[in-house]
């Protein structure tokens, strides 16, 4: 048994080593000098340039305007990562709370129907969503960064099989105890749906955090850039015999890291709570 | 506390299945009144109709002198006790007994007095702040009933609330809900498949088959006169034992023994007659007697079941222990612990006025026809 053990240890070894070695390179790469990066390649050392590096990139008002900093960009991105995560989950749940506990006519085919918009992802309506949101004049606006991408089938299917595994009969205990839809909604689902919440709150919050085509179109204005753009905005300088900002690029990449991974790290327990098991 | 009337109640589903079939039943001020049937025989559809969880198809209920048909659930001043419980599994106990009394806008004060006392009435103090998956089957049951007490109802409805407690639990359990019933004086209405829980519980029993009532009673009369054959095999355990007989000059033949009646026959022709197991006793010398091959014996310990046939008719016969068991027996039944139903209807037969209950027991005489 202990050899077994070993054997195991071996193969998570493997995988945690090619996981983080390319963040780790990322990091090291990111201390050094551009001019060092560009001559020499990506570096495992410490080049000591850490703090100057990280410094600039989130106070040095950059772009064509210059009046976007790394750290309004970092904001941009939580922005857009925390609205998209919390209107989902308001969203879906309420969705998936009028389709399991109301009856009303056609309710099993507007599930379906918001089903298969799991078929129709962002990529493929981007056009005409981008004219809905051109009409209503909402481009370069957080409103329109965010509220197209808010329906999920995903999250309304998540926790339509939730709300479908509660015993019916706490939904009686509660309608006898003088609970309204309402107050049965905010004072049993909602405290019941806590690990489910979380779950869906970190896959929506990185999927949102990493949005790239999305904002490009809808924001021409650079005060709505996220880090995502940004880091893309570094690398475009390469023009005539300028040295693109490598260092610079890279710790903008290891700063739009940091927060999807503190959030799975923090919300690790009841994600994986929220996944296998239903706390009842 | 209040009188309830359940009157010619009908419960139609879709497709016009009739779950319940115009039931009645008036339900006096502080009584006991169990449901007992099969499974499928529309005894939680009649509770959850009287709850206000199903509509009422047909009918009408009341509580006291209120028609609740319409009535929200939470209007109707009931309280139910679910089979699993449904406890608010994110609250702990003390908010679990409070939530009803929080949303009908009960002082503080007041909630935390009804629910200490509920506490103190059913020995869960310790547990206030302990959430329901901290708790024991058995607690979790007394926290469900506890949530029922603390709104002081006018009824109590239990949906079979014993059927997910182990067996030594429920004996336990179910003396409980009796005495605090009996202290608390409140009406209520009792849903169960077992009919031992019938027959210790309730003041009156209604047993339930296919969505009809076949009989309400006081349990001992449901025991001694079962209504119909339905009745007769599902209260009473081992279950009351169903031959085919028929009557003839006054009297009665299994087979080819000859039981005479005394001329008290409720009916001529075939009959089904009834025998309770314990009825049946082993013939002493030079009684007449009634060959019974044995099959089986099951050892309860206080008593024993013996299965065999008489006539080629399957019957348990009840005995004490100490009864030596040899080969086959010779049993014999006293006549007035005879029951007579209708081979068509399997509606009970009475046997005229002259055989009251308070006939004397007259021993049996067998003759074996040849």
């Amino acid at each position: 048994m202990y050899r077994t053990k070993i054997f195991d240890h071996i193969i998570l070894l493997l995988g945690v080593f090619i996981m983080v070695a390319p963040v780790v390179v990322a990091f090291m790469t990111s201390t050094h000098e551009a001019a060092d990066i560009h001559r020499n390649g990506l570096s495992l050392t410490w080049g000591g340039h850490f703090v100057e590096t990280y410094q600039t990139v989130l106070t040095r008002e950059g772009g064509f305007t210059g009046k976007i900093t790394g750290f309004n960009m970092m904001l941009n991105s939580m922005i857009l990562g925390l609205g998209f995560a919390v209107g989902k989950i308001v969203l879906s749940m309420l969705a998936a709370y009028a389709l399991v506990y109301f009856r009303f006519p056609l309710a099993t085919f507007f599930f379906w129907v918001i089903f298969t918009t799991l078929l129709l992802p962002l990529e493929v309506r981007i056009l005409p969503s981008y004219e809905v949101m051109n009409t209503l004049k909402l481009t370069n606006t957080y409103t329109g960064l965010i509220v197209p991408l808010l329906a999920s089938a995903t999250g309304t299917f998540y926790f339509r099989q939730f709300f479908k595994s509660v015993p019916d009969e706490l939904l009686e205990a509660a309608r006898i105890d003088g609970a309204g839809p309402f107050k049965f909604f905010i004072d049993v689902l909602v405290p019941l749906s806590r690990t489910m919440m979380a779950a869906i709150f970190i896959i929506m919050f990185v999927y949102g955090w990493n949005q790239y085509l999305w904002p490009t179109l809808m924001t021409t204005d650079e005060g709505f850039f996220t880090l995502v753009r940004g880091i893309k905005q570094i690398l475009l300088v390469w023009v005539g015999s300028n040295i693109p900002d490598y260092n610079e690029a890279f710790a903008l990449a290891i700063l739009a890291m940091l927060p999807p991974v503190m959030i799975v790290v923090i919300f690790q327990r009841w994600f994986i709570k929220g996944l296998t098991e239903s706390d009842k | 506390m209040a009188a309830t009337t359940i009157a010619e109640v009908s419960k139609i589903y879709h497709g016009n299945v009739e779950a319940v079939k115009s039931v009645s039943i008036d339900i006096e001020d502080g009584e006991f009144i169990v449901l007992v049937g099969p499974s499928g025989c529309g005894k939680s559809t009649l509770l959850r109709m009287v709850a206000g969880l199903e509509t009422i198809s047909k009918g009408t209920v009341t509580i006291g002198s209120r028609v609740i048909n319409e009535v929200d659930p939470a209007e109707r001043d009931i309280a139910m006790v679910f089979q699993n419980y449904a406890l608010y599994p994110h609250m702990t106990v003390y908010e679990n007994l409070a939530y009803g009394l929080k949303n009908r806008k009960t002082p503080k004060a007041e909630i935390d007095a009804r629910v200490a006392e509920a506490a103190r009435m059913l020995e869960i103090e310790p547990y206030l702040q302990r959430k329901p998956r901290a708790l024991s089957g058995g607690q979790r049951q007394r926290v469900a009933m506890g949530r029922a007490i603390v709104r002081k109802p006018a009824a109590f409805l239990f949906d079979e609330p014993l059927s997910n407690l182990d067996a030594k639990l429920r004996v336990s359990m179910r003396g409980e809900i009796k005495r605090l019933q009996k202290r608390l004086g409140t009406t209520s209405l009792y849903v169960t498949h077992d009919q031992l829980e019938a027959m210790t519980l309730a003041d009156r029993l209604v047993v339930l088959n296919g969505g009809r009532i076949e009989q309400i009673g006081r349990p001992l009369d449901v025991y001694h006169r079962p209504a119909s054959t339905f009745v007769a095999s599902f209260i009473g355990s081992p279950a009351m034992n169903l031959v085919k007989g028929e009557i003839e000059g006054g009297n009665l033949q299994i087979g080819l023994y000859r039981i005479e009646l005394g001329g008290r026959a409720p009916v001529k022709g075939p009959v089904t007659v009834g025998l309770r197991a314990e009825d049946l006793k082993l013939a002493g010398v030079g009684e007449d007697a009634m060959l019974f091959q044995v099959d089986y014996v099951e050892e309860l310990g206080a008593q024993r079941l013996v299965h065999g046939t008489i006539e080629g008719q399957a019957l348990t016969i009840a005995l004490s222990p100490e009864t030596p068991l040899s080969g086959d027996l010779a049993v014999t039944i006293a006549v007035d612990r005879l029951h007579f139903f209708s081979t068509e209807t399997g509606k009970r037969l009475e046997r005229g006025t002259s055989f009251g209950n308070d006939a004397p027991v007259e021993a049996l005489r067998l003759e074996t026809a040849s």
